[in-house]
């Protein structure tokens, strides 16, 4: 699949700025240059920015950001070049030619603050009012600049109305300083198109189709607009105040399922460096704050591998046993609320596709309020239920009507990984000094299968490591049981296994190649969708989408700031932790097993999993009446 | 809207891309087409022109609502709009937005209630050697005085 | 419409056939003659046509493009309208001389909305050129093509700015690209595309007919040629005057018949605001360069409420993009009103003054940064009027 199909689509005045053949030898090799008196060699083509970077040198940025294509619009990187009268942008300009580069000059310096005072004096809101206080990227120029003043005056009374109609991300535009990073995220990274810049002039804004409320467009939730917006302008629909509400009711049973991602990102709102998990050190402090109980999230993922799994090993039977013809294949993962909303949208043809079982949030809910509840003898009315999850999308989520198979809410709110780092900074509670402790039961520990579905690849990498060795008695023909293909960050990746000497009762199977995909980011969902529709997938069985670069690590909930390097850190952490468990494949979870024993007693794809553990889909269509 | 009124209008949205092409590069002509067939560029047209050039919905309405001469909503039989800028504005521009608004009944950025006129300022038409200058709908009417003004407003109300 | 002064280059009679002069050519020798000739662009940047052309000449691409920027939107500027009713030939035979000289063979014209009237007309000389074989297939025998589409803006000044035009032909917002790359290299749909001025263009066919040695005769060293000056304002006779290169504001004006002068402002609302003890000043791009606005404003006029005037326009107009033209253009606007209400204290001005000065090396495109020229001129040379009459 060409990248070239969405790129299309892109204004070219948006489109990074690509040298097609960079390597130094063969298009002239570097180029001497000057930054600040100093002679420094740079690659030919790469930008003043990308360069400064290189040495060292520090330029301040806005609408700049290192996932999205140059935009050049705030104008906070200028800096002056010799002989040009007017001052580069840093992000824009490529060194094609030796120059003298000055980046802080009395011209640059006032221009700057310049720069700066404007946007200052067109954001309203007060700092320390704002959920971005001290992770600004406004207000660390502000510090930086030393600005001490309104020099062009300040904003009195908000302009906007604050749009707080979505379950998931709130936005305010009187702190929008129209970097437009979120709608190059939605646009173009996500392939989404919720957001765009309208009107012209002073009247610019960034808003929906005809202005409408975020929860009546095509919005799919996934929430990276918030993790790349440079203030406060848009944010999760935060919903700690209740939780504190319930955890302060003594009638409440509160309990917490924790994901795997936000445990390997929490840290980097402590200033841990990315990549350091603290999951025994989060069970410690969710007691301490006063949740009832602590499970673990990868439980029901295991669950879902197991669902998820069967589903797929029927609907490989019915196609190649029964030949049925109606049968769906390529069977799409459903774990991402927000692909599951973007397929609902724009390809609601290909709902049958899609998994039925529920993601792990869901199910988890669902077996809270039934299962456990039975268990522990706690009247469900009484639980409240909430879900850590990197996502702003789980928020949405569990408030689909359809989400109270247990006969209540399933689960009552999700929690993003910088809201619970908020709660833990409230209640005092220093996170990396804490010592560890181990999830609650009946629920314990999971295996290392559920815990990797936090990393683009993992759903796949789990489902493979349970489904090969049910299939073949054997296990997954991987060293270490690292299922390789399904790990790195490109955007679509396609591998196979090949199944044979498989055990009796999946005869059909023998020498069958198991081909499956993996997407991330919803624009590369979207180049799998249009290579269905080609029919160029045709003998693809299995594809893992996730709505968010990189999977979960990289959810709309997660720690601002994020990057490349930063969710390759998470995941790697991730991968490192079930690389240490004991159990690492889905099925050999003793709870899953109890599970299947004690309560849903037909099985996987049985009757009360049917019930409890999927679910169903609405069709959405991307029109907006 | 009727569903009649719609697949009408996507009809005739189809003809455009056929005449224009495919491509996005084909959006401002055909808004300009519908947007002189209609008088306004509706949300439904919006939602069906980007659903055939294939772009987003919302890209349509931030390039509509980026140009002056594009609307959104719903607009006059008679769009009438008077140049502004400077060379107008010593000719006494003034003079005729008052002659306009008391003929009409209508201030500027107004609609009359018969949706027959409206009025609003426009940045400058390059008629500044004959100033004061107005366009209605696409036609240019030049060296402004308030007596001309009522003339061609009667002749357009004879129409 | 008349020219009212003696017209040099545009005389109908006398413009020739340039494009027949031209298509016995070598391209290469058309890119040397336009750019030996010092023709530099009309549009107010004043970039040199040569070199343009031999930018998207060296390019290498299977399509090129040549576009005819008739967004002709700066306050106080008219001449494209009479290029574009009176020497509509000329303007298409200069574009196809472009396509020629660079290899393309596909032009646009984007003509500015508010000229939608003129489409008609310049569609029927279209097809007058077609019939008579100076447009389309084998162009007079010598196996060029070329074609020209007339595609219309919708009211947005900043379409005016070259790749804020292409992107709307691209059917985007009108909003201006980082450069470099540049059009001549990276333009309409990516390819190698040279955008001109209609009146650059129009200048085209004439040049070659006439040849270097005659066009470099007139004008100055830096500046050669004619320039499309459109008078409006406090005169007696506006219109538009062809003056060579050279010719002080003075002159000009008078021709126009302007009496009673207390400031000229060259260039639109972009421009510059020329005061009466200036006027010996000339048009050429080493002293006064301009697109060819020249407003004349006499005693009775109060120069804050011009002033008002263009700020409003710049707001309005602002691609709304970069930080310095959309929030600094309202804070000029801003500052004005303050002025108007008696609130604004010197030290403010002097940081709106500043603020300009910001503007004009900042922003992204050329309308940002000129945005603030009348703001600072008018400052400067009428800021004491101004503040004790207010």
């Amino acid at each position: 699949m060409s990248d070239n199909a969405y790129k299309d689509r892109i204004p070219v005045s948006q489109q990074a700025l690509v040298i097609e053949n960079n390597e130094p030898e063969k298009i002239g090799g570097t180029i001497n240059i000057e930054i600040n008196g100093t002679p420094y060699k740079v690659p030919f083509g790469m930008t003043i920015l990308e360069s400064c970077k290189m040495h060292n040198i520090h330029i301040p940025t806005l609408c700049f950001h290192e996932d999205l294509c140059i935009a050049g619009v705030c104008r906070i990187c200028l800096v002056e070049v010799e002989g040009m009268r007017t001052l580069q942008a840093s992000c824009a300009y490529p060194i094609t030619q030796s120059i003298k580069i000055h980046t802080s000059s009395e011209k640059v310096r006032k221009a700057r603050r310049h720069i700066l005072d404007l946007m200052i004096s067109d954001h309203y809101g007060e700092c320390y009012s704002c959920n971005r206080n001290n992770n600004c990227e406004l207000q660390k120029l502000a510090k930086e600049y030393g600005v001490d003043f309104y020099r062009y005056g300040h904003v009195q009374e908000p302009f906007y109305e604050v749009d707080k109609s979505s379950y998931s991300v709130v936005r305010d535009m009187n702190k929008c300083i129209l970097c437009r990073r979120c709608v190059r995220t939605c646009i173009d990274l996500q392939e989404v198109g919720a957001l765009d810049a309208v009107n012209r002039g002073y009247d610019t804004k960034i808003t929906t189709f005809l202005d409408k409320p975020l929860a009546e467009v095509i919005c799919i939730n996934c929430g990276q607009c918030i993790n790349r917006c440079p203030t406060g302008a848009l944010r999760a629909n935060d919903p700690s105040d209740e939780i504190w509400e319930a955890i302060d009711n003594p009638q409440k049973h509160v309990v917490i399922q924790t994901a795997p991602s936000p445990r390997a990102a929490i840290g980097e709102e402590f200033g841990l460096p990315a990549g350091t998990s603290l999951t025994n050190e989060l069970n410690t402090a969710l007691k301490m704050i006063g949740f009832d109980k602590v499970f673990d999230t990868n439980f029901t993922a295991d669950l879902t591998i197991m669902e998820e799994g069967t589903e797929l090993l029927l609907r490989l039977k019915s196609a190649l046993v029964d030949k049925d013809p109606n049968v769906k294949l390529p069977q799409f993962t459903s774990c991402s609320p927000g692909w599951v909303k973007y397929i609902e949208h724009f390809y609601p043809e290909y709902l049958d596709h899609l998994s039925t079982a529920k993601s792990p949030q869901q199910m988890f809910g669902a077996v809270i309020k039934t299962f456990y509840a039975q268990e522990e003898n706690i009247d469900p009315a009484n639980i409240v239920s909430v879900a850590l999850m990197p996502c702003s999308a789980k928020k949405f989520e569990c408030n689909r009507p359809e989400m109270d198979s247990s006969g209540f809410k399933d689960v009552d709110y999700g929690l993003t990984t910088r809201e619970l780092a908020q709660m833990i900074k409230e209640a005092g509670i220093y996170l990396p000094e804490l010592s560890k402790s181990k999830f609650d039961e009946p629920f314990g520990e999971a295996s290392g299968a559920g815990l990797i579905f936090g990393a683009t690849g993992g759903v796949m990498e789990a489902a493979l490591r349970t489904a090969y060795e049910l299939v073949t008695g054997r296990p997954v023909p991987f060293e270490n049981l690292e299922v390789l293909p399904c790990r790195g960050m490109e955007g679509v990746r396609q591998a196979s296994v090949h199944l044979e000497n498989v055990k009796p009762e999946w005869s059909f199977l023998e020498g069958v190649d198991l081909n499956f995909m993996i997407a991330h980011g919803t624009a590369n969902a979207e180049k799998v969708m249009e290579a269905l529709r080609r029919g160029e997938l045709n003998d693809i069985h299995f594809i893992e989408v996730m709505a968010c670069p990189g999977g979960c690590i990289g959810g709309g909930g997660q720690p601002i700031p994020t990057s490349l390097e930063i969710r390759k850190k998470r995941a790697e952490a991730i991968y490192k932790e079930d690389e240490g468990l004991p159990i690492r494949k889905s099925h050999e979870n003793p709870h899953v097993q109890y599970i299947y024993e004690k309560f849903l007693t037909d099985g996987p794809c049985g009757h009360l999993s049917h019930k409890l553990l999927h679910t169903g889909y609405v069709k959405r269509g991307s029109y907006i009446a | 809207m009727l569903v009649s009124e719609i697949n009408t209008l996507t009809e005739e949205i189809s003809s455009l891309v056929e005449k224009y092409g495919a491509g996005r590069q084909s959006l401002l002509p055909i808004l300009q087409e519908i947007q002189i067939r209609y008088g306004h560029i509706s949300d439904v047209a919006q939602q069906e022109i980007a659903r055939l050039l294939d772009i987003h919905p919302v890209e349509v309405y931030g390039v509509t609502t980026f140009y002056s001469f594009l609307n959104t909503t719903k607009r006059a039989k008679y769009n009438i709009r008077l140049c502004k800028t400077i060379s107008c504005d010593l000719t006494n521009k003034d003079g005729i937005a008052r002659a306009l608004e008391r003929e009409l009944g209508i201030k500027f950025g107004e609609i009359s209630s018969d949706e027959k006129y409206s009025l609003a300022y426009v940045s400058c038409l390059g008629m500044c050697d004959q100033g004061p200058a107005m366009l209605i709908n696409n036609q240019v009417y030049s060296k402004l005085t308030p007596r001309k003004v009522v003339e061609i407003l009667d002749q357009i109300k004879g129409r | 419409m008349p020219i009212l002064n003696k017209a040099i280059v545009f005389k109908q009679e006398n413009c020739g056939d340039g494009l027949q002069k031209a298509l016995n050519m070598k391209p290469i020798d058309i890119l040397f003659a336009v750019r030996e000739s010092g023709l530099k662009g009309r549009g107010g940047a004043g970039f040199p046509a040569g070199s343009k052309w031999m930018l998207a000449s060296a390019a290498q691409s299977d399509k090129k493009y040549v576009i005819c920027n008739a967004d002709e939107g700066e306050p106080g500027t008219f001449k494209d309208r009479l290029l574009l009713t009176e020497f509509t030939e000329q303007v298409f035979n200069g574009m196809t001389i472009c396509g020629y000289a660079i290899g393309a063979h596909h032009g646009f014209v984007y003509l500015r909305g508010e000229y939608s009237y003129m489409i008609d007309e310049m569609q029927a000389t279209l097809q007058q050129l077609h019939n008579s074989g100076r447009l389309g297939k084998n162009i007079l025998g010598s196996g060029f093509d070329f074609d020209i589409e007339i595609r219309l803006g919708s009211g947005a000044y900043v379409c005016g700015e070259e790749s804020a035009l292409i992107e709307s032909l691209e059917g985007n917002r009108g909003e201006p690209r980082n450069r470099p790359p540049y059009p001549a290299n990276t333009g309409y749909m990516g390819f190698p595309t040279v955008v001109n001025n209609v009146e650059t263009l129009a200048t085209v066919p004439i040049l070659i007919n006439k040849g270097v040695d005659w066009f470099t005769s007139i004008g100055t060293e830096k500046s050669r040629g004619t320039k499309l000056i459109s008078v409006s304002g406090d005169v007696d006779r506006p219109g538009v005057y062809e003056i060579p290169y050279g010719t002080t504001i003075m002159e000009i004006i008078e021709m126009a018949g302007a009496r009673d002068v207390k400031a000229v402002q060259v260039g639109g609302a972009s421009g510059i605001c020329i005061p009466e003890a200036e006027l010996h000043r000339n048009i050429s791009f080493e002293d006064v360069p301009t697109g060819g606005s020249i407003i004349v404003f006499n005693n009775s006029r109060d120069m804050l409420k011009i002033l008002e005037n263009f700020m409003e326009f710049f707001t309005e107009e602002s691609c709304g993009q970069c930080t310095p033209c959309r929030i600094g253009n309202k804070k000029l606007l801003d500052g004005v009103f303050m002025i108007e209400r008696g609130e604004c204290s010197v030290q403010y001005l002097r940081e709106l003054i500043s603020l300009g000065e910001t503007m004009q090396v900042a922003s992204k495109c050329g309308l940002g940064q000129s945005s603030p020229n009348s703001f600072i001129t008018i400052m400067k040379h009428f800021g004491d009027e101004i503040l004790s009459k207010y």
